[in-house]
């Protein structure tokens, strides 16, 4: 049984350490936060300007002035702060966030990341993404293992536009997680029930086997 | 000192459109922009314009209504998925677009205001948008060569302000406003509520004053909001 997309952010939610500051991104990145492990205690940081943001407000109490980065009505906490986009970003750039999860396109064996357009489509645009995966310490990837079409998504090279060149430190799909670095892929981790003949035959990466 | 009260918003514009001028105007989403003066602008009719927004509102609200009056040339923006007319006339080549990285957006606006002309990043280092640019190494990593900004116009929207053009926002409506306050040629902000002249508290004064040329109080806003999302109240009484 391949991990659900609630499983598969219970599983990134394991890279949440006490007091770090942590910036999710939109999708299942979103997910994380129903499962931040007991006893640990974040600080998620929304890139439009809020550390400390709080859960969605109850019905009749959305503040249109106080909304994340996905454009959703949240709420505050007693420890959040406010500032510019431009010191959001020199908070991310100037490597002060801990870890960023994101979803995905395409990574690559070498730690590429594709995950803002596909040409011949019209682009929406690469939002905070770029500086997210650029400044941020370390980056966790979510993503469905294969297209649906049935093409792999960890992949020898990117073929879509890049996000980020080498910059992908852990991907987490719904059959595996790799740990990916200078030295390579390393496969760590196994979805319950998945097999390894079933990961080797929806990857085109080159991979080593660490479980 | 100068006067820069105005009453309305087309009163701040007096004199200062004019066909093909660029313009930044502040705001995430529809969170934070300067809804009166976006609706002035539509009024006045002002066309060929370079919008530098990080987004493009929506159809029929917030910087949607320029697409609608077809007065927007080209925009210079982070990410623009909310608006089936931008990709209409995107896709019918009646549109410039230009993609930056939200926070190589931010701060260039930033370094335009504070006149540095040109900075070195790694965001986009290996991609698409770092061709063309200059690419240099410090310290043994690579780092993009991207330019400042500014604007001729900033259209820029705070909580409260006063007559000095002191300016407080107020939570995520903060946003691209402050930098963008320091980068207009001009700069005009709206403003929920003008204050007397002492009232705000001088160590919580966002933008001071110096930035903002004339000021108005908004006659209404609308404030809509682009995701509303909730939880059920059940959920109080279960904390």
């Amino acid at each position: 049984m391949a991990w659900t997309r609630n499983d598969m952010a219970a599983r990134a939610a394991k890279e949440l350490q006490d007091g770090f500051y942590v910036n999710l991104g939109i999708g299942i990145p979103t997910l994380v936060a129903n499962y931040i492990p007991e006893g640990v205690s974040v600080t998620l940081q929304s890139e439009n300007g809020m550390l400390g943001m709080g859960p969605f407000p109850y019905e009749g109490e959305a503040d249109p002035d106080l909304i994340n980065a996905g454009k959703q009505t949240i709420t505050e906490l007693a420890s959040s702060s406010y500032f510019s986009s431009a010191d959001s970003f020199a908070m991310i750039r100037g490597g002060h966030i801990n870890l960023s999860i994101l979803g995905g396109m395409q990574v690559a064996q070498n730690g590429d990341l594709a995950n803002w357009m596909v040409p011949g489509k019209m682009v929406k645009g690469m939002g905070g993404a770029m500086d997210l995966v650029a400044g941020v310490r370390r980056v966790v990837v979510v993503m469905e293992h294969s297209e649906k079409s049935g093409a792999p998504k960890l992949v020898k090279r990117c073929s879509l536009p890049l996000t980020g060149a080498g910059v992908v430190d852990l991907l987490i799909t719904d059959l595996a997680v790799f740990e990916i670095d200078g030295g390579g892929v390393r496969l760590t981790e196994l979805a319950s029930g998945v097999a390894l003949e079933e990961v080797r035959a929806k990857t085109e990466a080159d991979f080593a086997v660490a479980l | 000192m100068a006067d820069k009260v105005r009453n309305t918003a087309s009163e701040a514009l007096d004199g200062v459109l004019r066909d093909g001028m660029t313009i930044m105007a502040g705001g995430f989403g529809l969170c934070g922009i300067p809804e009166n003066l976006i609706a002035a602008i539509h009024e006045a009719g002002t066309k060929n314009l370079t919008v530098i927004s990080n987004n493009c509102g929506v159809d029929g609200f917030g910087l949607g209504i320029l697409l609608g009056g077809a007065q927007i040339k080209k925009m210079i923006s982070s990410y623009v998925g909310e608006n089936k007319l931008f990709e209409q006339l995107y896709l019918a080549g009646e549109l410039e677009l230009e993609f930056n990285p939200q926070g190589t957006l931010a701060e260039r606006i930033r370094a335009g205001g504070a006149g540095i002309p040109a900075f070195f990043t790694k965001t986009g280092v290996g991609t698409l948008v770092a061709e063309g640019k200059e690419v240099r190494e410090f310290d043994g990593e690579r780092y993009v060569m991207e330019r400042g900004l500014k604007a001729d116009l900033s259209i820029i929207k705070a909580w409260k302000g006063d007559a000095e053009g002191n300016l407080v926002y107020r939570k995520t409506a903060r946003n691209f406003n402050p930098m963008m306050a320091t980068a207009g040629a001009v700069t005009v902000a709206e403003i929920e509520q003008l204050v007397p002249v002492g009232t705000l508290d001088k160590d919580e004064i966002h933008t001071p004053g110096i930035y903002v040329d004339r000021i108005f109080q908004g006659a209404t806003f609308e404030k809509r909001i682009e995701q509303l999302t909730t939880r059920p109240r059940a959920e109080k009484e279960a904390v």
